[in-house]
Parts: structure tokens; sequence; C-alpha cells
């Protein structure tokens, strides 16, 4: 049978892979050349070494983002898992009306980054000036507040849903064995829930990792960058640094910076496949 | 001990109920000023409800649809999604077939890039895929899902491998017997019992293409095309005056068809979700 297929590769794979090619790996590739480069187009390239690189690694603007992404991330990562598996622990616990707020938690999920990004912004700045303190694009500290509860709003029920599919999954004999041992609900919760739905803890702390390390759309709607770039995360500075300077410098030095950027993230993907790896070793 | 559990469970439900105020209080605080007129919405008003002078019916919404561009975005939007939907679950599917089926170095050379590029972040490949998109005269709402097909396989190709090591070989070796050609078998077999699979996909690559912005916002011809995300922006990013009142009802004309197809498809798109979650 292996054989009678490999024949019909042209049918299968050859679709998939051609858009593939035009869709990411010749792109990538000159995007990886281009790093190296002095360019305003394609076509008008010249090659400048690691000139790129070492302005990227000089920026202080760059640095800055860098810096508030980390921190945005680490913030957004605690929160989010934190309250979500909260949530999911009360939804998984007989309550009532329990669909209802599955169903409610998780919508913000379906509406893209940019609509939720105005959404809040107009929101966020209403409650602001009520409360006569400035407006999100003239404060970076707000900005960031601000991104924070954008992003809970957006992903705990996201993660809720995972947290309740993995807390289903223990077996009830566990929880009824324990109960019947005496254990009390913290002993239950830490001994038993948490080290069972670990696979999902992981999960979930990887998606939040990568979803706000890689945030655009959001950081674009709410804040833009302001005041003076002071709110601009990896993403929107490389953005930034593409689109919205001339010179003939400023495309090198932004895609050197996406370069950084993607080994950066390919660096959190080989640390999240470490650990789930390890885990299922566990198991 | 059974009176205090019950108490404990009445301020869990109060919280959540706080909770469920909290997340839908945005999307109603845009439905009330949708109805609103322009120069009523304001900071000090914005979170009263219309008043006899204020409220202007769906003027905003005719206003949005007619001059604002609304109903062509939104065209262009479900014309990019329809498309590439159509495009990456009937490419990939079959792609991932070959490779879980067929053991040599292009399905492993193949699963091992698509792999990567679920990882690799957008921004490093945005100039030089909107400067080949260009090239390739990609840059229309109907063959960006070209684009999308390439950019979108990744994940796709991964989630239906993952599925496919489980389906028995048996059941296509019986096929192929018969007298199926590997065409055949795959439409006739494979994909049926794919079907939930192919929902989950679906529904996945839905989330994304629908909303996605920069994508089609670098890709795309801008001064022929937006999508509602791109129209969106476009109402903020232009410096000067936002008609607040149009813009509210755009936003509420995006999330409201999100909002019904959520509730109606529910049980799929949270399957979907936990689906991917544990795949990726």
């Amino acid at each position: 049978m292996e054989k009678a297929i490999r024949k019909y590769w042209p049918v299968f794979v050859l679709p998939t892979l051609a858009a593939f090619s035009v869709g990411f790996i010749y792109p990538f590739v000159q995007g990886l050349y281009l790093s190296f480069c002095r360019f305003t187009t394609i076509k008008k390239a010249s090659f400048n070494g690691l000139d790129n690189y070492a302005y990227a690694l000089a920026d202080s603007e760059f640095w800055h983002s860098f810096w508030f992404t980390a921190l945005f991330t680490v913030v957004s990562t605690v929160l989010i898992n934190v309250i979500a598996f909260a949530i999911a622990l009360a939804l998984t616990n007989k309550i009532k009306g329990a669909n209802i707020f599955r169903t409610v938690f998780f919508m913000p999920n379906l509406i893209g980054g940019i609509v939720l990004g105005y959404i809040w912004q107009i929101l966020l700045n209403c409650v602001l000036s009520i409360l006569e303190k400035p407006l999100l694009a003239l404060n970076a500290t707000y900005g960031f507040i601000g991104l924070t509860i954008l992003m809970c709003w957006q992903q705990i029920g996201y993660m809720m849903i995972i947290y309740i599919a993995g807390l289903q999954s223990i077996p009830d004999d566990y929880i009824e064995a324990a109960k019947i041992d005496g254990a009390t609900t913290g002993q239950i919760l830490f001994r038993i829930k948490i080290p069972n739905v670990m696979p999902s803890i992981t999960i979930c702390t990887f998606l939040t990792i990568t979803n706000g390390f890689k945030l655009f759309d959001q950081n674009l709607a709410l804040t833009g960058g302001e005041p003076a770039h002071a709110s601009e995360m990896l993403a929107l500075n490389i953005y930034n640094t593409f689109y919205s300077r001339t010179g003939p410098q400023w495309k090198g030095y932004g895609q050197a910076k996406a370069v950084i950027f993607c080994i950066m993230v390919i660096i959190i993907s080989m640390i999240q496949l470490r650990f789930t790896k390890s885990k299922e070793v566990q198991q | 001990m059974k009176a205090k559990e019950q108490i404990a469970k009445i301020v869990v439900f109060i919280v959540l109920c706080l909770l469920a105020v909290l997340w839908v209080y945005p999307v109603f605080m845009i439905l009330i000023n949708s109805l609103k007129g322009d120069t009523f919405i304001s900071t000090s008003t914005v979170f009263q409800l219309p008043n006899a002078k204020s409220f202007v019916g769906l003027f905003n919404y005719q206003n949005a649809l007619s001059s604002k561009g609304f109903a062509a975005a939104f065209g262009y939007s479900l014309v990019i999604t329809v498309t590439s939907d159509v495009l990456i679950l009937v490419c990939t599917s079959m792609c991932a077939w070959y490779i879980t089926r067929v053991h040599g170095i292009l399905s492993k050379v193949c699963y091992a890039l698509f792999v990567f590029s679920m990882v690799v972040p957008f921004q490093m490949l945005m100039f030089t895929l909107s400067s080949t998109a260009d090239r390739l005269d990609l840059d229309t709402p109907f063959n960006i899902c070209i684009i999308y097909l390439g950019f979108g396989a990744g994940l796709a190709v991964f989630m239906f491998t993952g599925f496919m090591k489980s389906i028995p070989l048996e059941i296509e070796e019986a096929a192929m017997i018969d007298g199926c050609n590997p065409i055949q078998t795959f439409f006739q077999i494979v994909l049926p019992i794919l079907k939930p699979t192919l929902i989950s996909v679906a529904i996945l690559e839905t989330m994304w293409l629908w909303n996605d912005y920069l994508l089609p916002y670098l890709v795309l011809d801008r001064k022929k095309y937006m999508t509602i995300p791109i129209l969106i922006q476009y109402f903020r990013g232009s410096y000067g005056h936002v008609e607040m009142g149009p813009m509210m009802a755009c936003i509420m004309m995006t999330v409201l068809p999100i909002i019904i197809m959520y509730i109606c498809l529910q049980k799929y798109i949270i399957k979907g979700v936990i689906a991917g979650a544990v795949k990726g």
C-alpha cells in the first residue's frame, strides 16, 4: 500500500508543499539572508555583514521592548493561569449554571485582537478619565495594566476550558478514596488534583507564555506603543522599525531584530518540548 | 460541615456571577453606545443607557454599512476565510495522510518543516512574504488563500497527522485490495473517518483567519481591499476626528456574527480548542 500511495505524491503533497514554499520556506530563507543586508526593497539589497545585528543589540528601544514584553509575559502568565485554574475548579465542583459560565468566559477568545483592543481602549480610557488619571496613550504603566487586563479577559476562558478538560479526566475514584481516607479539601487539591492536571498546566503555561511574547494586535490597538514607544512590545517594535521609519538602514535593522525575536521564540518552544517530554517519561 | 460547604458554594457562585458580568460588560457597552448619536458619545456619557435624546436607532449601522465600507469589508473577510479554510482542509489533510502512511525522506522533511513553521513568529517573514505575494500577484482576497495555505499548513498538518496515527491501517488496505486507488481511498474512506478532526481544524483555522490583521494588511492591496480588522484599525488610525457611532456599530456587527456562531457551534468549538491544545 505504501508503494501505491508513494506514486501519488504530486497529488497529495505537492499542492501544500508548493504553497508552503511560497508562504513560508522562501520568505523565511530570504528573510534570514536579508538580515545581513542593507535594503529598502528586495532587489536593492547590499550585504553588510553583522552591522544590523550590532545595531539591533545596541538599540535601547529594542531592549526596553524586550523587558516590557518579558515582564508582561510573566505577569499575564501567572494571573491568567491562577484565575483560570480557580474558575475551572469552581465549575467542576457541581455549581449551578456551570455551562452558562463556561460559555460566557470563553466568548472573548473568538473576538479578534484588534477589535478587542479597541473595545478595551474605549472602556479603559473612559474609566481613567472619570478617575482623572492620564489616558492609556499617555502613561506606560497604565498601558501595561491595561494590556494585562485585556489579556486576562481574553485568555482566561481558553485556559479554563483546557483545565476543565484536565480536571474532568481525573477518575472520581481517586477523589472518593482520598475523602474516605479523611483528606481535607486542600489536601485533595494539592495532592490529587494538581499533580493529575500537570500536563494541562504545562500546556497552558507555555500557551500563555508564547501568546504573551508574540503579542501584536492587542498592543497595536490598545496603546499603539504610546507614549513614545514606552509600551511597545517586541513584535510591535519590529513592525515599527520596518514600516514607520524612512531611511535605507531601518529595514535591515528590523529584519535582524526579527531574527533575534524568532530565536527567542524557538528557545521558549525548545524548553517547552523538553518539559512535555520529561513529563511523559514520568507517567 | 454541610452548612459551611453550602455557604462556600454560594460565595463562589456570587463571585462567578460578578466575573460573568465583567466578561459581558465590554460588549454590552459597545452595544448601548452603537445606538447613540455621534455627539452623545463622550467619556462622561459612555456608561449611560441611550435616552430619548441620544437614541438614534440603527442610524449608525446604516451609516457604517452604506458609507464606511463595512459591507465590502465583511464580504472580503468572508471570502478569504471560506476559500482559505476549504483549501487548507483539503490540501493539508491529503498531505498529512501521505506523511503518516509513507515513510521516507519527503515525509520526514515535510513534517519537520511544518512543525518548525508553527513556532516561527510572523514578524520574521512579514516583509519578505508580502513582497513575494506582490510579485506573484497573490494580493487580492481571491487568491490570498494560497498564502494562507502555506502559512497555516503547519498547525493543520500537525493536528491531522496526530489523529491519523490512530486510524487502523486495515480499513484502508481493505479498500485498496478491493480496487480503490489512493485518491479514492482517501476521499471515500479516510476523509469520512477524519470528520471530527476536520471540524476541529476548521474551527481553529477560522478563529485565526477571520481575526487575522497583519497578514492581510501587509499582503492585500490596501487601497482596494479591506478586511474587517483592517477597517476597524483604519477607523482609529486615521488621525483627527474619530466617528465613534459608526465605529461602535462596526464593532458590534463584527462581534455579533461571531457570538451567534459560537452559541450555535459551542460544542464543536470547545472540542476543537481542547484538541488543538492537547496536540499543540
